[in-house]
């Protein structure tokens, strides 16, 4: 039975998940039932398990292998499913979505991630990219009798399903030059035969990362990125543009540096060119929003450059690095799209910059829990987006990419313009007719400050979550 | 080496040709009388009530999508019938969690109403 | 003799031809069936390695495939009826709501 450990954590998610639908299935009309807190003990399972599993590790049937690189990742996500859950109570009852659906997609897209994070097989990667994908397609298409919400979830799912297609086909290419879908076996196969790459290996290689290139929304295949992380609910938008990012970041760092490490001269021209575009695309098409989610939409693709850049320079400092960014930036952005999601009300999405005009003056605590995440977001210390921002800077410096450091750390100051406009709006700007904003629910108004904590907390004593993760990193080179 | 294509160039060249064999004698030989019967659409004998370019009701791709769905998961038993006698009690708890959880979805269409039809 | 390159080049001419009928094509449900022609061609690439280096992997691997071609079919039908009932139309263009 031990060959079974590594999926526990997962498996109270998906556990959790199939509960929710039944219990859905089961309710009367109109009847009211705790799925939110089900969701809550699937997910303290999982961490429960994950916690056993982080001193030995585990690893099921050679696929599926809990190491404490992809046991840091399913921390991130449950922290990230955690806060959604409570974040997203109040905008299922404003809009009337379908409690139980909401919860169980939201579930198997958790499991979907973590499985995404473990799994050592590109078959695997594909399957858990797919049930975290088709969840997330229809959350984002959630609010039905939107037009908007409908034509998002649409261009999403057809750009995604578009990528998955060339996924697939890098890892059919994979295959028939390896025998096998196995990461640890593709890793010693492409070492012994590295010396003169293939044409087929580096259409392989350019295939899957295309793919994972359109699943972290990097340039020139972001194209989906803002209008999905528009339509859907905020509290989606926060929950997919932290989770997935994650889990597709960590199984980008596995097969990339893992198993196609051997072709790095081949493919790290590439993954420079495509850092560079999205740091700059990703910051100066966000300076002229005028919509909040779509410029946080941007500065999520913008924030996905600077994690390209850590995996680029994936020294010493450079692994930790990743675990670290992507650990602050989803603490931060879920927070600020939680702000945005409480602010929000039915009739009114509250969405526009000048709707936060004199957000001071009426709700003081949303200002200066949104002021928080956005400074972190710029990367201003002492909040965690700074540290996470200089390691990565440092690391790739070490390494010799000092142009796409140069590129990074002007991008930042240039992206701290969009998040100062917000700032300036809230504090410094008064309006005669001011936002209404609903009463904020008490759930969600805690993992509001729960985020906050965490981002001065990384922000502080960084020390010893980046132990953490650098020997989580540690594990799988 | 070109000449390993050679047999490709040989298929079309026959394919076009049998195509084209079959178009031609069947134009010269057929007879050229209609009448009303002929021309319809089914010549086996069911008359067309309405036209077919009709709007079908949703339930129609509900339905369908939900055949898809289920249908394709018999990709998986089929395998599993063939060796069961190797897989054993193991085998058959998989397979029972994996038809629970279809008859989950199952009855949570059957529950939301995708089922009925009207 | 057909050769593992054979099936190779007619599933790269699949995919191709998939590839270009998502950009060429102004219908969703035509895109979605070019879709589906770029992963059959995937699977037709993995049954041909898979039996070229003698091994069955390469067939069980379409069989998920399959199983996540359907999955997503549904899904994709699922958004587009939702899409139509708001715009009575099929060509994407028609959809702008969103842009930059």
């Amino acid at each position: 039975m031990s060959s079974f450990n590594a999926i526990v954590p997962m498996s109270c998610v998906t556990a959790a998940a199939i509960a929710a639908m039944i219990a859905e299935a089961f309710r009367a009309p109109g009847e009211r039932m705790p799925i939110g807190p089900l969701g809550a003990i699937g997910l303290a399972g999982a961490a429960i398990s994950s916690v056993l599993l982080w001193k030995d590790g585990a690893s099921s049937f050679g696929v599926v292998v809990a190491d404490k690189f992809g046991l840091f990742v399913t921390f991130i996500l449950i922290i990230v499913g955690v806060l959604s859950l409570a974040i997203s109570e109040p905008t299922i009852d404003r809009e009337r979505l379908p409690r139980g659906e909401y919860y169980a997609l939201m579930l198997f897209a958790l499991a979907g991630m973590m499985l995404m994070a473990t799994a050592t097989d590109l078959l695997i990667i594909f399957l858990a990219l797919e049930v975290l994908s088709l969840a997330v397609y229809v959350l984002t298409g959630i609010r039905r009798d939107h037009a908007l919400a409908s034509e998002g979830a649409l261009k999403y799912f057809l750009l995604g399903a578009f990528s998955s297609a060339f996924f697939l086909y890098g890892i059919a290419f994979t295959y028939g030059l390896t025998g096998s879908t196995r990461l640890d076996r593709i890793g010693s196969l492409m070492a012994a035969q590295a010396m003169a790459p293939t044409p087929m290996q580096l259409l392989a290689v350019g295939l899957l990362l295309v793919g994972f290139a359109f699943k972290v929304s990097a340039v020139p295949f972001h194209m989906w990125t803002p209008d999905a992380y528009e339509a859907a609910p905020p509290a989606i938008t926060g929950f997919m543009s932290t989770g997935v990012k994650a889990a597709a970041f960590a199984a980008f760092v596995r097969v990339f540096l893992a198993a196609f490490e051997p072709l790095r001269p081949s493919w790290s021209p590439i993954l420079w060119i495509v850092a560079a575009a999205t740091m700059i695309v990703g910051t100066v098409v966000g300076v002229s929003q005028s919509s909040v989610k779509r410029m946080l939409a941007y500065s999520s693709i913008a924030h996905g450059g600077y994690l390209l850049l850590a995996l680029l320079a994936a020294n010493d400092v450079g692994k930790a690095a990743v675990l670290f960014y992507l650990l602050t930036y989803a603490v931060t952005n879920i927070g600020a799209f939680g702000v945005i999601s409480v602010l929000e009300n039915t009739d009114q999405p509250n969405d526009r910059v000048r709707d936060y005009a004199g957000l001071w003056y009426t709700h003081p605590a949303l200002a200066a829990l949104m002021t928080i995440f956005l400074l972190s977001l710029g990367g201003f210390p002492p909040m965690a987006g700074f540290i996470a921002k200089w390691y990565v800077f440092s690391a790739a410096v070490k390494r010799g990419y000092t142009g796409l450091a140069i590129i990074g750390v002007l991008t930042s100051v240039v992206s701290v313009f969009f998040y100062l406009r917000i700032i300036v709006m809230m504090y410094m700007t008064t309006t005669d007719t001011p936002a209404r904003v609903p009463p904020i629910p008490r759930m969600a108004g805690l993992a509001l400050i729960v985020s906050a904590i965490l981002v001065f907390y990384l922000g502080i004593l960084p020390t010893r979550v980046l132990d953490w993760a650098a020997a989580s990193i540690a594990t799988i080179f | 080496m070109l000449s390993a294509y050679v047999p490709i160039a040989i298929f079309i060249v026959v394919a076009t040709g049998f195509a084209l064999f079959t178009l031609v004698v069947s134009g010269l030989l057929h007879s050229e009388k209609y009448n009303k019967v002929k021309l319809e659409p089914y010549e086996c004998g069911i008359e067309p009530t309405t036209d077919a370019r009709d709007r079908y009701s949703i339930r129609y791709y509900l339905v369908a999508m939900l055949f898809v769905i289920f249908d394709v998961e018999t990709v998986f038993m089929f395998p599993w019938a063939v060796i069961f006698d190797k897989l054993l009690l193991f085998g058959l708890i998989e397979m029972l969690v994996f038809i629970f959880i279809l008859v989950v979805g199952y009855y949570y269409a059957w529950q939301k109403g995708a089922l009925e039809w009207a | 003799m057909v050769s593992l390159n054979h099936y190779l080049v007619l599933s790269a001419i699949l995919f191709a031809i998939g590839t270009a009928g998502v950009f060429v094509r102004r219908n969703l449900i035509t895109i979605l069936l070019s879709i589906e022609i770029m992963l059959n061609a995937v699977n037709l690439t993995f049954v041909a390695f898979g039996r070229a280096l003698g091994a069955a992997d390469g067939q069980i691997i379409v069989f998920f495939v399959m199983t996540v071609a359907a999955a997503e079919a549904a899904v994709g039908l699922a958004i587009v009826i939702a899409l139509f009932r708001h715009r009575e139309s099929l060509n994407p263009d028609s959809w702008t709501a969103l842009k930059w």
